[in-house]
């Protein structure tokens, strides 16, 4: 583990109750999409699952914000909840504002105008999500002909233009071609090209690369950043990868068991982490340059939690190693502590993370 | 369809078994035992008919006349095979082609509605129906529907003629697609199809319901397609894929619902002359009859694959 | 389904200890709390026992002698001595529909108990070795994809005698191929599973391993299908009975009440004729399809509530 300086003085960390709002801004913009006390609970034979649990976060104009958990901490239930997307029994409560206005529970045809309009969706597996019996340039067509009314020759020409801009080469032929004709990669770039079809305000990619090679996963985040300047969208980055984080998004949110971990900028997340999930997640990453000889990967111990008995306090805590088992982590649900501007940890100990002992 | 043509070797050995069974159960010169000389005449009869050869010769000569086009002559009424059945296919082909028609809309319309209205009355009432629809021999929906919707409408209102007919394809003088054909038609397609309409509409229910959890349903709906559309234009087309094949293998069932629906509304088709060969003991026409149903069917399946390739872009490249 | 991630989850940890036993109690546990859910089936038992009590009881239950001819009333519908009515003949129809359920469901039973028998073990032979046996049983059920199923039916029971138990012979002869086929692919799916593997690489013979491990992990599969072939044995007795082809007077059976009643279909006022046995076949049928999507549910909570 990095030796981290111990940042912040206790005295100065604000404790924030939810929801709050980050003190600055990455720009001096207002969010283009605000996030506040979002939770989503699905009934099952089993119990209620809690797939998002009281999650605030703002999506400021052009900014890349990656989303980073592992699979069943909430992150792909939050962007369908975004987007009015998830099954009718699912129970959403909490706020999702779109430059301002509230669209969370909004009537199924104020959503409908805004899906695919200004907000925009790529998903993960992009054989399963593009529909087999229409050409690829059909679908990318129809994206733009549901909210916008085009002549047919104009319609084409721009289907041919946003295959071109996301690097399919031929774009005319391509599409006229189904979607199990198309290369993996490709499938993703068409994804992409329909995706970004209306120039959207946010772009909401769900682990858009985890389906590919190491490889084309490299050029498929490439095309995303090149649209990125093009468009001037948002980009909410949804990925289990942090490496993917890494290279590509400015800010980071940490999600565990639903819950936001911590919050920052990628360089206050991978050198300066502030929770125990975080440092977990970046020492089971495995480091080329610095490989010791005999060294075994670290791993976080225990279970993910079961969505529907989520620990008590901190959700965290069975795992921890740094958990108080006796005091406060069992006890109390942690608040979010803002250690420095912009930078939010939820942990009981924060600020003192670094002098607590460590458990074996 | 492979399997449909693997299954042809099983079919020359079943047809030995039909006549097999046909042969050693009945006695075609049994007719001739009442007649004055009966026993110079069945010997004669059964030197005519190669009955005193062995049994495998027998069906050997069948075969081999068969694959010269020859399907012989009844040994009830001692007409050609072919001409007989090429008579009856007609009334039987219209059956199933309506039959066919009807079941897949009425299907198709129910599985689509119950599945976009997952859980709501109307599912459940169509459930419902459905079970009773399977659970009902075929038969037994006809004896039903002849005395509820026949018997009863004349017996109360008086009728000289009744609003449905529950005898034969037309009218006698009639011919011709017209309201006196629709009136015999709708008796004999709804008992032919009530298992089938059953069945498949569950089948259709499952298989929208698939179709809307499916990834592509969600991008549709997350480029802002309206609910409508993509019901009818994305998951509609999918869902169909799978109810092709189903019913594909489900033609030959059907011709098993035409034996009973001949015979309850007195249709002569394929059904009624199976039902008359098979009592009569006739064996070269049920021989025949066993024949031309295979080939229907390996039709109908054919033209199930071309109804696959024209749905599936997937199928229609490989 | 977005919400499939944390369901799993939850079935995962639930279904955690299956142990050295394929067939862990816990698992019957839970099959009953399952099956119990299923109000349907459970009400299907009740009313298939009930069935069952009824048509074998005939002997003392029923109010009057089988078969017996009353020429001198006038047949008529349900009266209070005749709850049924009587028919042509001035014969009970309660007394003769509970003697004809005894036929039909004696063959549907049987049928389902024979076909089930040798479906398995031929079944499990198939998938087990594989070779010509695997191949017979496919081109054998592959026969009915072209062919109707009547139709051969008609033909076999003609061979064979028209009485109940060459019924229950052809059904059982042409039944048999769907188990084994059922069977057939669950042996080859568990065939792959950790446990065979382990189980065979100590060293259990064939044999061994089909009985032990394979076949409790199939049991489910095999009620169900058990109950598909009482039902559709059923519906085969007293269709070919209808048209001619099957039972004859002076036995009994639900085929041929129906046949009989063939008068109701140009009277309307002898409608109870058709209904009630027509009734009681309908019902046998529901209560055995329900019997098994309840056992289907209970095994395979996976599978959709109620599709076919």
């Amino acid at each position: 583990m990095t030796q981290i300086d111990p940042t912040g003085d206790p005295e100065t960390n604000r404790i924030l109750e939810p929801p709050f709002v980050p003190a600055v801004a990455p720009s001096d913009a207002p969010p283009v999409l605000s996030v506040r006390g979002l939770s989503v609970e699905f009934p099952t034979d089993d119990g209620v699952v809690r797939a998002v649990d009281d999650l605030s976060f703002d999506v400021f104009p052009n900014e890349t914000l990656g989303i980073v958990g592992e699979s069943g901490s909430g992150k792909s239930v939050t962007s369908l909840a975004i987007l009015g997307l998830l099954p009718k029994q699912a129970r959403v409560r909490g706020e999702v504002r779109f430059r301002g206005d509230n669209i969370l529970g909004a009537k199924e045809n104020t959503l409908r105008e805004l899906r695919g309009d200004r907000i925009a969706m790529i998903f993960q597996d992009a054989l399963a999500a593009l529909n087999p019996v229409f050409t690829v340039g059909n679908q990318i067509a129809e994206s733009i002909a549901v909210h916008h009314d085009l002549p047919k020759r104009e319609l084409e020409a721009r289907v041919v233009e946003l295959l071109d801009m996301v690097g399919i080469s031929q774009p005319a032929q391509r599409a006229k071609q189904y979607p199990h004709e198309f290369s993996g990669g490709m499938r993703q770039r068409a994804m992409i090209a329909m995706s970004i079809a209306n120039d959207p305000d946010v772009l909401i990619a769900d682990e858009p690369t985890t389906a590919l090679d190491v490889t084309i996963q490299a050029q498929v985040l490439d095309v995303l950043e090149r649209i990125q300047t093009r468009t001037r969208s948002a980009i909410m980055l949804i990925t289990h990868d942090l490496g993917v984080v890494a290279g590509v998004a400015a800010r980071v949110i940490v999600m565990y068991a639903g819950r936001q971990a911590e919050l920052g900028t990628v360089d206050e997340i991978f050198y300066e982490p502030k929770h125990p999930y975080t440092r977990g997640l970046l020492a089971s990453l495995p480091r080329v340059d610095r490989r010791v000889v005999n060294e075994r990967l670290h791993r976080i111990e225990g279970q993910p939690p079961s969505l529907i008995f989520v620990p008590s306090g901190c959700a965290f805590h069975p795992r921890c190693p740094y958990a108080d088992l006796q005091g406060l982590c069992v006890s109390e649900r942690p608040p979010s502590v803002e250690l420095s501007v912009g930078h939010c940890s939820d942990c009981h100990f924060a600020a003192t993370l670094d002098e607590r002992p460590v458990r074996p | 369809m492979r399997r449909i043509v693997y299954s042809v070797p099983v079919l020359v050995i079943a047809s030995f078994f039909v006549f097999w069974g046909i042969r050693t159960t009945y006695d075609p010169t049994a007719k001739f035992r009442a007649s004055r000389d009966s026993a110079r005449i069945i010997a004669a009869k059964r030197k005519e008919l190669g009955l005193d050869k062995t049994i495998i010769a027998q069906w050997w000569t069948w075969f081999t006349h068969f694959l010269q086009g020859n399907l012989g002559v009844s040994d009830r009424t001692n007409d050609r095979v072919w001409g007989m059945l090429t008579h009856a296919m007609w009334p039987s082909l219209q059956l199933m082609f309506w039959g066919t028609m009807f079941a897949l809309v009425i299907a198709i319309a129910v599985g689509v509605y119950s599945a976009v209205k997952q859980y709501s009355i109307g599912d459940y009432a169509f459930t419902g129906i459905s079970y009773i629809g399977i659970a009902m021999p075929t038969f037994l929906f006809g004896l039903l529907a002849i005395s509820l919707l026949v018997t009863l409408p004349v017996t109360k209102f008086h009728l000289t003629h009744p609003y449905l007919y529950s005898v034969g394809l037309h009218s006698s003088g009639k011919s011709g697609f017209n309201i006196d054909y629709l009136r015999h038609l709708v008796l004999p397609v709804l008992t032919l199809t009530v298992q089938s309409v059953a069945v498949w509409s569950r089948f259709q229910r499952a298989s929208m319901l698939d179709v809307l959890h499916a990834d592509y349903v969600r991008t549709a709906r997350a480029k802002g397609v309206p609910r409508r559309k993509v019901i009818f234009r994305h998951a509609f087309r999918n869902a169909l894929i799978p109810l092709v094949t189903v019913v594909a293998l489900d033609s030959a069932f059907l011709i098993g619902g035409l034996v009973i629906t001949e015979q309850i509304f007195s249709i002569s088709g394929m059904g009624q002359l199976f039902l008359f060969s098979l009592t009569g003991g006739d064996a070269p026409v049920l021989l025949g009859w066993f024949l031309v149903v295979a080939v229907f069917v390996i039709v109908f399946n054919l033209l199930a694959d071309l109804m696959y390739g024209v749905l599936d872009p997937r199928i229609r490249i490989s | 389904m977005t919400t499939s991630s944390p369901e799993t989850m939850a079935a995962a940890e639930l279904a955690l200890p299956p142990g050295a036993e394929p067939v862990a109690r816990s698992n019957w546990q839970l099959f009953r709390r399952r099956f119990f859910r299923h109000k349907l089936a459970v009400l299907s038992i009740i009313v298939l026992f009930f069935l069952i009590l009824v048509c074998f009881g005939a002997s003392w239950l029923a109010p009057f002698p089988k078969n017996q001819t009353n020429l001198l009333i006038t047949p008529g519908g349900p009266s209070a001595k005749h709850w049924f009515g009587t028919n042509e003949v001035g014969q009970d129809l309660l007394t003769q529909v509970m003697y004809g359920g005894q036929i039909s469901l004696k063959i549907g039973l049987a049928v389902a108990f024979f076909s089930t028998v040798v479906g398995v073990v031929v079944g499990a032979m198939a998938g087990f070795y594989g070779g010509w046996i695997d191949q017979g049983l496919s081109r054998g059920t592959d026969l009915f994809l072209i062919v109707p199923e009547l139709a051969i039916l008609g033909v076999a029971i003609q061979r064979l005698g028209r009485s109940d138990n060459s019924f229950i012979i052809v059904l059982a002869a042409l039944g048999w191929m769907y188990v084994a086929r059922v069977v057939r692919g669950q042996v080859l799916s568990i065939k792959q599973k950790e446990f065979v593997e382990a189980a065979r690489a100590s060293g259990a013979s064939g044999t061994r391993i089909v009985v032990r491990h394979i076949l409790p992990n199939c049991i489910g599969p095999i009620m169900v299908n058990a109950t598909l072939a009482i039902a559709a044995a059923v519906i085969a007795e007293s269709t070919l009975t209808y048209l001619g082809l099957g039972l004859q007077p002076p036995a009994t059976s639900w085929g041929i009440l129906l046949n009989q009643a063939e008068s109701a279909v140009t009277e309307t006022s002898k409608f109870y004729l058709v209904f009630f046995p027509g009734a009681f076949l309908v019902l046998t049928v529901l209560a055995v399809n329900f019997l098994g999507d309840g056992l289907r549910d209970a095994f395979d909570p996976q599978s959709e509530h109620g599709s076919k």
